[in-house]
């Protein structure tokens, strides 16, 4: 079993003629992802990879049956492909793109609410169910069916905690990563009982940075909902206050949003807190056994 | 990206907020004659990007010519320190002179995100004019919000709500509701991160005028806003991030020993981290994020060894999209360029991952390759203590 995507999910690519999306609709088909449908305005007809090619997303939803979409769409024009696959009856939708502005975020999450849809990102390398299908930009062989879910708001950090666990024998149920923008769909408040849910996850590994209160949100949330074991690792110990540390939701304003204050409250709530990368894997690897 | 306050200002004008009149300056003399031009007495402003200008001697109000051309001269080229700006303070270029208000109150108002809600906010406080912080942690009630609801924005009924919680006497009411509504405007149209004025003034005539102006914009949306991206004022930022910023490299110079080159936010702040975590110190923030060529990770790590604090270096790759041959290609060619004497610990995994190390062992450079984190941590550790010995 997984969370949000499995065997069943039939998957949809919004801009898949462009090299993006090209290139990781051949690596997702590779990892066994039932991609049904790709669409780019103009290019209906087409084909990619074997895959159709429709011009609007609710032609494709009407002539395959496609009930998850993930977006290979330029910054200016995501906003709007995020609104159009809500509308067209698409139940989860992965914005990969980095880089859209806040403002353009602020309504489409609030349309996504109200449309009662799901939105992974934007700014987020996607997810996996590993072994079913996935529907995101990881590396799919480092990855293993098992027993652990990931959260995350980080892409390559998230990597290296799945090499660690698969290194240790720990396969995973599902990795999520919620993505690294100040305004994003999914976060650990929606996921956490997912997996708590799930009877094929026995334990769970969040994966916060500073910014934001979403990391103290959780651990509230864990306190009161979740009986799986949880390892936290929050990146960002050593960043300074006013920096934005990349990601553009990774910053530190006025004194709140520190990973000292994210550690606290998990751990306050029984969580293991990793102080170091290096041991994400090794503290799931005792809490499991 | 953060702008001047009389850039602010000028953007405050063009959307019609109550200003005082005000002319900026980059010269004495000029400064002399601006003052002349607006009437005495005069506020003379330090332009820098750093807050607490007042507390370091930035903000002077002067009576006449002299006095303006004493304020002018002590600080137009001095190195400003202010609790923000750090022990070297920044060099001020250009002065704000401005025609002083006369003030009888002073409030704070801002608009920004609220993350937690997912909607924007605007805050308003009767105690303007001091560290709003300061103030949300002493006196929770003395801040008041109004959150605009993505769908519908913020509606006049909440500025004038606003505006009447604020206790303002009651001339004063429908000039502050068409400010916040104004300020909420500029703030949504020119796509800011964060629009605050502190201090808001209340005149002794009961006018109001924004007495101090910031804006900060949001990186995501400047190619929707040239004339905003032409703001930006480079002397403001760190050289070695100019320089790195111009090859698309993610970088933020900090004051530790160990240089660090990471693909991916997360990674490199988790590297910083385990930097700390073995007794060093990191000297940077380096993500050279997915897409990064062999040229770009040339520059990346020149910019490290250029650091002169740096003692030691560490690149943490997780190859995804990033190939660990393309890295290893553009490490090796780098440290010959630059011939570099520094401990180089090199931790690859990913794609391509056996090319890239076979492309470090083949050098002849003698890099430290660690077969995981936790050993490239350890190597990190005692590489540092080498160099302090």
């Amino acid at each position: 079993m997984s969370i949000l995507i499995n065997n069943d999910t039939r998957a949809l690519v919004q801009g898949i003629t462009g090299g993006e999306g090209r290139f990781h609709t051949q690596r997702m088909l590779q990892d066994g992802t039932n991609i049904v449908a790709g669409v780019t305005p103009g290019k209906a007809g087409q084909e990619v990879e074997g895959v159709p090619v429709f011009d609007t997303v609710s032609d494709a939803v009407e002539a395959t049956g496609a009930n998850a979409s993930i977006l290979f769409v330029p910054p200016a024009f995501a906003a709007d492909a995020i609104l159009e696959a809500v509308d067209a009856g698409i139940d989860l939708v992965v914005c990969l793109t980095e880089g859209i502005p806040v403002h353009d975020m602020l309504p489409v999450r609030r349309y996504i609410d109200l449309a009662g849809a799901k939105l992974l990102g934007p700014n987020t390398p996607g997810l996996i169910s590993p072994g079913q299908s996935k529907m995101g930009v990881m590396a799919g062989y480092i990855h293993t069916p098992g027993p652990v879910g990931i959260i995350s708001r980080s892409g390559t950090l998230t990597y290296e905690v799945v090499h660690q666990l698969t290194a240790l024998g720990i396969g995973q149920s599902t990795c999520v990563g919620i993505g690294g923008d100040p305004i994003v769909g999914l976060t650990y408040k929606e996921l956490l009982p997912m997996f708590e849910a799930d009877p094929d996850t026995k334990g769970i590994v969040l994966i916060g940075e500073i910014g934001g209160s979403a990391e103290e949100e959780a651990a509230m949330l864990i306190a009161e909902q979740i009986s799986k074991p949880v390892v936290a690792f929050i990146a960002g110990q050593t960043a300074p206050p006013g920096r934005r540390m990349g990601h553009a939701g990774a910053i530190i304003t006025g004194g709140s949003g520190t990973a000292a204050a994210k550690m606290a409250a998990l751990r306050e709530v029984g969580v293991t807190v990793a102080e170091s990368p290096a041991e994400i894997g090794a503290a799931m690897a005792s809490l499991l056994n | 990206m953060k702008i001047h306050e009389y850039q602010a200002k000028e953007l405050f004008r063009k959307h019609g907020l109550p200003v005082a009149p005000s002319k900026p300056v980059t010269a004495v003399g000029e400064a002399v004659s601006a003052a002349d031009e607006l009437g005495y007495p005069v506020v003379v402003k330090a332009q820098i990007h750093a807050g607490g200008r007042g507390k370091g001697g930035g903000i002077a109000l002067v009576h006449d010519a002299d006095g303006v051309k004493e304020a002018a001269e002590r600080i137009l080229g001095s190195a400003l320190v202010t609790p923000q700006t750090g022990p070297e303070g920044r060099v001020v270029r250009t002065l704000l002179i401005e025609k002083a208000s006369d003030i009888a109150d002073e409030l704070y108002l801002a608009v920004t995100v609220d993350r937690a809600r997912r909607s924007i906010v605007v805050i308003a406080s009767r105690a303007g004019g001091v560290n709003i912080e300061e103030t949300a942690a002493k006196d929770p009630d003395a801040i008041l919000k109004e959150w605009a609801d993505p769908a519908i924005g913020l509606r006049p009924f909440q500025a004038h709500r606003l505006a009447r919680k604020l206790g303002l006497p009651a001339e004063a009411i429908r000039p502050a509701t068409k400010l916040i509504l104004q300020l909420y405007k500029l703030f949504c149209v020119e796509d800011c991160s964060l629009a605050e004025i502190n201090p808001l003034a209340i005149t002794s005539q009961g006018e109001l005028v924004a007495v101090d102006a910031k804006l900060n914009f949001d990186d995501n949306a400047l190619f929707r806003h040239k004339g905003t991206a032409e703001l930006r004022d480079l002397d403001e930022e760190d050289p070695l991030e100019v320089e790195a910023t111009a090859v698309n490299l993610n970088y933020i110079k900090l004051d530790g020993n160990v240089g660090c080159l990471v693909n991916g936010a997360g990674l490199a702040m988790a590297t910083m981290d385990l930097i700390d975590h073995v007794g060093a110190r990191p000297a940077n923030f380096l993500d050279v994020g997915g897409g990064a060529t062999a040229e770009m990770i040339e520059k990346g790590f020149r910019i490290l060894v250029d650091d002169p604090d740096v003692e030691a270096v560490f690149i943490n790759i997780f190859g995804g999209i990033l190939r660990c041959d393309v890295l290893a290609e553009g490490v090796v060619a780098a440290a010959k360029a630059v011939d570099v004497k520094l401990p180089v610990i090199v931790r690859l995994e990913g794609t391509n991952v056996e090319e890239g190390r076979k492309i470090l062992n083949e050098s002849g450079l003698a890099f430290g390759t660690a077969k995981d984190l936790r050993e490239a941590a350890q190597m990190v550790g005692e590489a540092v203590k080498g160099a302090v010995q």
